[in-house]
């Protein structure tokens, strides 16, 4: 199907819809780790309102658990940040990939969408069968994702709470176990997942030796030290992604 | 840090949605050199692996063996392809048994 202008113009809604529909699966696939992430902020003593804004403001699941890690560690705020920043870099990549199919759309509402993209949200628009992805089908996807992950955080923050003690101290593992989680099905079929973070581990666990490394700045240089020098290696190594 | 974690959240958000919007929004030529766009792509994993070790030996500050189980434990439920959250809950039970050993 190739709309004209007018015709695209006329089926906005059409578009919203198609987006709702494939924002669903990925809200059903976010309840959980929201979940989690609402379980854990009150492990790391945030409050309710620092919880539900850190899902409003920054919403990037990835980046809200390290936020947490780094909260319990004593990190700085500039450590904070500079990891956040340096986590997310990456969006670079899908939001120029989203442009080249997205253009025909006003600036100002490319500025709102840009706000959606996270590793889920961009996989399901770029895999998407529609030749032109609309500002509304974007929008309607975004929204049905973020909505999901802004109130499953502050359902699990509150159910967190009335857990017993005992419960809630096991639970410091938590956060471990949920990027062992995220990393173990990637290393299962990558040489290089795996050199990449037992490189980075062997590196923070190095630095963690010394006092002005430990924390945020640690975890940074031996990110970049292993992405970097791992490309070097092993550039080409991989059949696809 | 509690009373300026808001601060933190926005400076969070700001640096998060910078890469989101620059590409999409401003710039003209998308161009960026394959190897950056490998570097880029491999910080995750190595994040991930900075973020486990040594944290996770360091749970409880008296026991290494505690936050080795519990990570073994979570090894071991990821790689039977369980959901984030199974894998998350069982590690947690699993520590929550060993406390009563």
């Amino acid at each position: 199907m190739m709309p004209s202008p007018a015709v695209h113009r006329q089926e906005t809604p059409a578009y919203w819809k198609k987006g709702v529909q494939a924002g669903l699966p990925i809200a059903i696939g976010y309840m959980p780790v929201a979940f989690t992430f609402g379980l854990l902020a009150k492990a790391a003593e945030l409050s309710l309102f620092e919880t539900i804004s850190m899902s409003i403001i920054v919403f990037a699941g990835a980046s809200q658990y390290i936020a947490l890690s780094m909260i319990v560690a004593l990190s700085g705020a500039a450590e904070l940040i500079l990891t956040t920043f340096i986590m997310n870099i990456r969006h670079l990549l899908m939001s120029a990939s989203l442009k080249e199919r997205a253009e025909d759309d006003p600036k100002w509402l490319r500025a709102i969408y840009a706000f959606f993209i996270t590793d889920e949200t961009f996989s399901v628009a770029a895999t998407s069968p529609e030749k032109k992805i609309t500002g509304s089908y974007l929008l309607g996807l975004g929204l049905v994702a973020y909505s999901c992950w802004v109130i499953f955080s502050g359902v699990g923050y509150l159910m967190g709470s009335g857990l017993p003690q005992s419960l809630q101290d096991s639970m410091g593992i938590a956060l471990y176990a949920m990027f062992i989680a995220l990393l173990v099905p990637a290393a299962k079929k990558s040489k290089k997942v795996i050199a990449l973070a037992a490189s980075a581990a062997v590196l923070n666990s190095i630095f963690s030796l010394v006092p002005a490394l430990k924390g945020g700045w640690g975890i940074i240089l031996s990110t970049l030290i292993a992405a970097v020098t791992i490309e070097f290696f092993m550039r080409g190594d991989e059949r696809d992604e | 840090m509690s009373d300026q974690l808001i601060w933190v959240i926005v400076g969070m958000g700001i640096v998060t949605y910078i890469p989101r919007m620059l590409p999409l929004v401003l710039f003209h030529t998308n161009h960026l050199h394959p190897r950056i766009q490998g570097i880029l792509k491999n910080v995750p994993y190595a994040i991930l692996g900075a973020l486990i070790f040594p944290g996770v030996l360091t749970i409880n500050p008296e026991s290494y063996l505690y936050g080795g189980i519990g990570a073994a434990a979570a090894f071991i439920a990821a790689w039977l392809n369980l959901n984030v959250i199974v894998v998350v809950l069982s590690s947690i039970f699993v520590l929550y048994g060993y406390t009563f050993l």
